[in-house]
């Protein structure tokens, strides 16, 4: 549990956000020059706010009313940077054992053998940090973190200074610490893949503000993610389960309360789970069930809510089965198709929507 | 000796400059480069002033059994008065090109402040405190003026080389014992330049440059 409550001032930008989150991950969401690092920065304690509350699993670490202020040394708060800011003087297995030594008087946590197994790096380890690629240093890095023994996981944009490649690789390794390290992550990002596939929960940011604040799956369901914006880009968060493949056609099935989505082959075991964005401007939004359509996945289910933007969009939130899916049409289409609440629809999504952009290959 | 005897307060007034705002920084910095500025005749007479047997602080210092007027004790407080700007030069600069990231870092992993100068700070400004530190050696070395105005030149006790060349210059058929020691002194010099080279060079290699 994070309880967080800042008001401070530099200049003209003013933070002012409240939160309290319970979730593995708690991503913090907004645009560059949202406040997302100066917030970190204030529960890691390399800012001073003005005014301040920070209250981590029960332990206060900053009350600016009570004047209480652990220092950054004592927080027991583990930080992964943009720039895996390892020590160029020390060894890889130094870094990593770097924040180890300050902790040792502390048990538990994972051992130094866990964690590079983990993270993929024991081949490393004798190494030197300017010898390393960039995704090797920040899974350095995030390992560093884990060793200290810390209370909480803070990641600011981990991924942001690595190609796509980069990122492919080091997303599976955040999400296996999410469920076996089993320390809570506030993880910091602009992107929406990032959140969608690891985030519980999810707190916007928009200029220093929170803007919303809410389970991940609600938070995109609602596209609160662009304040003021209709992106379409969110939209259903679905938990699902690999149910088979079909190898004539590269395709896989997948199954969960939605009812059955076919998207192009994954290589996940069947059974195993995984989550998936179905973004509100890949869903078309139909009367009854075409024929002769191209589009593999039609589901059946009822229009439960339909909020016009502000431009030319509305969005309309269907439940098929237990699963709510979200549509982004335009309110002219909206308007002919009289869709209101109770009207039964069919949801169409082409498989070939599903891209890795949306495709939580990562499993939970 | 002098060099050994700057290099903690050169260290910690390095690093204030370097790293902290407070109150008279601009005095101390001004107070810390004076000797490089002042005619080092006057630098001698300003320490005769002060610690001289009937300076400002010789009779509480000499209380304390710390004599340094015409003693070798002194010809070192000269030489480290005069060698301590360009050390401090050299560390403040090595100090400020540490990366203040890394000594954040250093803190989330659970490092005290103090624990991250020893560990961070200083392992990766060590090449310039080297540098700073044969600075003042060669300085230290050559030091006349501020020695012979403070402590005079006495064989054996406060004689420094260029002191010494100067005295054998000055007598008949001395020039053989000049050249000598001119020799010794550009021996020291090399040796002194080679040692904090190789140093430095083994510091960058060990942060993998």
């Amino acid at each position: 549990m994070i309880e967080v409550s800042v008001r401070h001032r530099r200049g003209a930008f003013a933070l002012d956000a409240d939160f309290a989150a319970a979730g593995r991950i708690t991503a913090l969401f907004g645009r560059s020059g949202s406040g997302k690092s100066t917030l970190v920065d204030v529960i890691a304690g390399l800012v001073r706010p003005d005014h301040g509350r920070v209250v981590v699993d029960g332990v206060t670490l900053l009350d600016t009313e009570a004047r209480v202020r652990v220092p950054v040394h004592r927080r027991r708060i583990g930080y992964v940077f943009q720039e895996a800011r390892l020590m160029p003087h020390l060894s890889v297995r130094q870094n990593l054992l770097f924040g180890r030594f300050f902790a040792r008087h502390r048990s538990g946590g994972p051992s130094l053998d866990a964690v590079a197994d983990l993270l993929g790096i024991a081949p490393l380890l004798e190494r030197r940090p300017a010898g390393l690629s960039g995704g090797e240093r920040q899974r350095v890095a995030i390992g560093r973190a884990l060793l200290a023994r810390p209370r909480l996981l803070l990641m600011d944009e981990p991924l942001s200074a690595l190609d796509a490649a980069r990122k492919a690789e080091i997303l599976p390794y955040v999400a296996r610490l999410r469920d076996e390290a089993r320390v809570p992550i506030v993880y910091v990002s602009h992107a929406v893949a990032e959140v969608a596939r690891l985030a519980d929960t999810v707190v916007v940011l928009d200029c220093g503000r929170v803007a919303a604040c809410g389970p991940a799956a609600e938070v995109l369901r609602r596209d609160a993610l662009f304040p003021g914006r209709d992106t379409g880009e969110t939209g259903a968060l679905l938990p699902l389960r690999v149910a088979a493949h079909d190898d004539a056609f590269g395709l896989t099935h997948l199954d969960g309360a939605a009812g059955r989505l076919t998207v192009p082959r994954l290589s996940l075991p069947p059974g195993s789970s995984l989550r998936v964005r179905v973004r509100a401007r890949d869903v078309l939004v139909a009367r009854e069930a075409p024929r002769g359509l191209s589009a593999r996945n039609v589901l059946p289910g009822t229009v439960v809510a339909v909020t016009p933007g502000e431009g030319a969009h509305a969005r309309v939130e269907i439940a098929c089965g237990e699963a709510v899916l979200v549509a982004q049409v335009t309110r002219l289409a909206a308007h002919e198709l009289s869709l209101a609440p109770g009207l039964p629809v069919v949801a169409i999504v082409k498989s070939v929507a599903f891209d890795e952009e949306t495709m939580g290959v990562v499993e939970i | 000796m002098a060099t050994l005897a700057s290099l903690l307060p050169g260290l910690a007034v390095a690093y204030l400059l370097a790293r902290r705002e407070f109150r008279g920084r601009a005095l101390l910095d001004g107070l810390v480069h004076l000797p490089l500025i002042l005619p080092p005749v006057v630098t001698g007479y300003l320490l005769l002033l002060a610690f001289g047997r009937r300076g400002w602080f010789g009779p509480a210092l000499a209380e304390l059994g710390i004599v340094f007027s015409f003693r070798w004790t002194g010809a070192a407080l000269a030489c480290a008065v005069m060698g301590f700007p360009l050390m401090v030069r050299a560390m403040r600069l090595s100090f400020e090109a540490v990366d203040t990231k890394l000594e954040q870092a250093a803190g989330t992993l659970g490092a005290a402040p103090a624990a991250v100068f020893l560990v961070v700070t200083l392992p990766l400004a060590l090449p310039g405190i080297l540098a700073g530190a044969v600075l003042a050696f060669a300085k230290a070395m050559g030091e006349f003026g501020a020695t012979i105005t403070f402590v005079s030149n006495i064989p054996g006790e406060t004689q420094t080389l260029p002191a010494a060349i100067y005295t054998l210059t000055q007598v008949p058929g001395g020039e053989a014992g000049a050249l000598r020691l001119t020799l010794v002194s550009v021996a020291l010099s090399m040796a002194a330049l080679i040692a904090s080279e190789w140093l430095a060079r083994r510091a960058k290699a060990r942060l993998g440059a």
